[in-house]
């Protein structure tokens, strides 16, 4: 089998979970009484059905999936579980409002890079707290990061209450982002420099994986810590910190993307679950960089068509994740069944 | 404080508390098998929710039953891909989690509109056992509680007994410490890991109808808010052994009680501060006694061929 096959053929599992989970949330929706068709259709136009719909809805949808997504794929794939990318996202959203609403005087140039560094060393942060607790006190990250979702969903609702209010009190939210320190937009729709972004992260980490001694030792510590460690003599608790420091970062940077991308402002339920949809598109990506860009297209597909389907058809978007959990199943299904096969064939030759 | 507001405040830890130690109980017995379920916290929303339609059928009773079938059937969804199959078992119950948010938020605007109006179900009263409920101060608190209170107090022992004393309870433990040795012995270790991770689920759907039935009465989106995973971290305070486990439980209960007895103190504080209380102390709890105990050597691992 040559590389292109393989490469195709790798992909044929992912399609089939996505199929199969469409078909799940079609069987459901007729069961409860809906007009399955009608709702996936409007799914469909929601998604792709005119251009407004796919630079205004689907990409700037799928940005912060991409970006969350490739750091999820990082800490994964040295081992590091990180759930908590919904918190580190926020911690993300939160300082780069706090940056933000402090530049309005300040040149572009400079207040949208200090809005996105705001961003991305708050995400890092707030995983810094996990990656202690797991290398001093043993406390797995699976658990800390996860826990931590609820403490930033708390520290958001009382910032647009408190610290972060808008100006006369009323609403519970921060005020609108200056100028100065909004992403620049293609003209006349919601596609925003963070795009770019999210494409160059995925170039950058794509070549850092295969390219690199740090990404082939991401990688070994992934596959055997123990191995890596007394074979390849790599400091596996580095990495180990290093990766999910990553991944905190580049939720952190999707948190300030959105509110200085799309939403401008701060509110409680600013992410409809993207840090938890972004697991799925890793792992439908089989943590690839690369592959990744397709994934989050996809989600942010489906999460686009889930908010016209509940517009148009009054079907609940949440009924999206029924989907997402399906489709990591599948995955997870196929992988061990290659995994068995392979060990077969490697029991068969010996 | 008055003895009025210490009998208030007991009494409002053990109604807490009782969720927490019934899905805590339930995956002691799971992870004693060496399958760490991270499904609970959907197999908990998607029994509070199973209650909430239940108990409108049927009164309480109709609900715990639903609650319980619905629990039992989100960790066999579980069980079948993790044990029968092999996959990941944090990723896979995570997904479950995500899976039981959609199809509870689905269901529950579906059958109750999208204003999510709240329900006044038929709940499980209050029953004060006769003598002990007299007791000043702590009788109130322990022993005038729902009857799904009670059935936490006896799980406790039930539960102890079957792991340390039971045959199966022994098949168990091998199944958790080493799947290959209990092979070797004769234990069907699938069988035995998939019977852990069902009654961890029953239990789970338990413990989603006493948070509806027993404590808040009605049901909301993602009304179980980390309640799954604070039991899994109960279970790591309590060792793996149920009669600990009851004891950490009821220490969470406290905790997340506390924010009824400040709120009525510390006008000003920002609520949200309360209600982060309980994840922190979580984190705290958990850095000061992993190391100390020992969970059993496969948890979280597929049995070996």
């Amino acid at each position: 089998m040559n590389r292109r096959t393989g490469w195709f053929v790798s992909l044929l599992p992912g399609a089939a979970a996505l199929v199969i989970g469409l078909l799940v949330l079609g069987l459901g929706l007729a069961l409860s009484g809906y007009d399955a068709v009608a709702a996936l259709a409007a799914m469909w136009r929601g998604a792709f059905g005119s251009a407004e719909a796919i630079l205004s809805s689907l990409l700037p949808r799928a940005i912060p999936l991409i970006l969350i997504g490739l750091g999820v794929g990082l800490s994964f794939r040295a081992g590091a579980l990180n759930i908590g990318a919904e918190g580190q996202f926020y911690a993300g959203a939160i300082m780069a409002t706090w940056v933000g609403l402090g530049a309005a005087a300040w040149p572009r140039a400079l207040a949208v890079p200090a809005v996105l560094a705001a961003g991305l060393t708050a995400g890092m942060l707030w995983v810094a707290v996990p990656v202690v607790l797991r290398l001093r006190f043993g406390v797995l990250e699976v658990i800390s990061t996860l826990l931590l979702n609820f403490v930033a969903e708390a520290l958001v609702s009382w910032m647009v209450v408190g610290p972060l209010q808008e100006t006369k009190h009323v609403y519970p939210q921060s005020d609108l982002l200056p100028l100065a320190a909004r992403l620049p937009q293609l003209a006349g729709t919601r596609l925003h420099l963070g795009g770019i972004l999210a494409l160059g992260l995925a170039l950058t980490l794509w070549v850092f994986g295969r390219k690199t001694l740090a990404g082939f030792q991401l990688r070994a510590t992934g596959v055997n810590p123990l191995a890596a460690k007394v074979i390849g003599g790599v400091n596996t608790r580095r990495v180990f910190a290093a990766a999910l420091l990553a991944s905190g970062a580049c939720a952190g940077l999707a948190g300030a993307t959105e509110v200085s991308g799309t939403t401008y402002a701060l509110f409680q339920n600013l992410s409809p679950g993207y840090g938890f949809t972004a697991i799925a598109v890793a792992l439908l990506a089989r943590l690839d960089p690369l592959a990744t860009i397709l994934t989050g297209l996809l989600f942010a597909a489906l999460e686009a068509g889930a908010s016209a389907m509940q517009r148009e058809a009054g079907i609940p978007a949440v009924s999206v994740f029924i989907v997402e959990a399906v489709i990591i199943i599948i995955v997870l299904l196929s992988d061990v069944s290659r995994r068995k096969a392979i060990a077969r064939g490697a029991g068969a030759e010996s | 404080m008055t003895e009025e507001l210490l009998a208030s405040f007991l009494a409002a830890s053990v109604r807490v508390a009782t969720p927490l130690l019934l899905a805590a109980l339930g995956e002691t017995i799971t992870e004693r098998g060496g399958v760490i379920n991270l499904g609970l916290e959907g197999a908990m929303l998607s029994g509070a929710l199973a209650a909430a339609l239940g108990a409108t059928a049927a009164g309480p009773w109709g609900g715990l039953g639903a609650a319980i079938v619905a629990g039992v059937l989100v960790a066999a969804i579980f069980a079948v891909v993790v044990v029968r199959a092999g996959a990941d078992q944090i990723i896979t119950g995570t997904a479950i989690t995500l899976g039981c948010i959609g199809l509870t938020g689905a269901i529950y605007r579906s059958a109750y509109g999208p204003a999510g109006v709240g329900l006044s179900l038929p709940t499980f009263p209050a029953v004060p056992i006769p003598g002990l409920a007299a007791i000043p101060v702590v009788g109130p608190a322990l022993f005038q509680q729902s009857v799904l209170t009670y059935a936490g107090y006896l799980a406790a022992p039930v539960l102890w007994w079957l792991v340390y004393r039971a045959r199966w309870g022994l098949r168990l433990r091998a199944a958790g410490e080493s799947s290959t040795d209990a092979r070797a012995a004769g234990v069907n270790v699938e069988r035995v890991r998939i019977v852990g991770t069902l009654i961890g689920g029953g239990f789970a759907g338990v413990a989603g109808a006493s948070l509806v039935l027993a404590q808040v009465g009605t049901f909301a989106e993602k009304m179980t808010a980390g309640r799954g995973f604070i039991a899994i971290a109960i279970v790591v305070l309590g060792a793996w052994n149920p009669a600990r486990v009851f004891g950490a439980a009821l220490f969470f209960g406290a905790a997340m009680a506390l924010q009824f007895l400040f709120q009525s103190f510390a006008i000003g504080v920002p609520y949200q501060l309360f209600l982060v209380l309980p994840y922190l102390l979580t984190l705290l709890v958990l850095a000061g006694v992993v190391g100390k105990t020992r969970a059993p050597a496969e948890l979280g691992r597929s049995a070996g061929e």
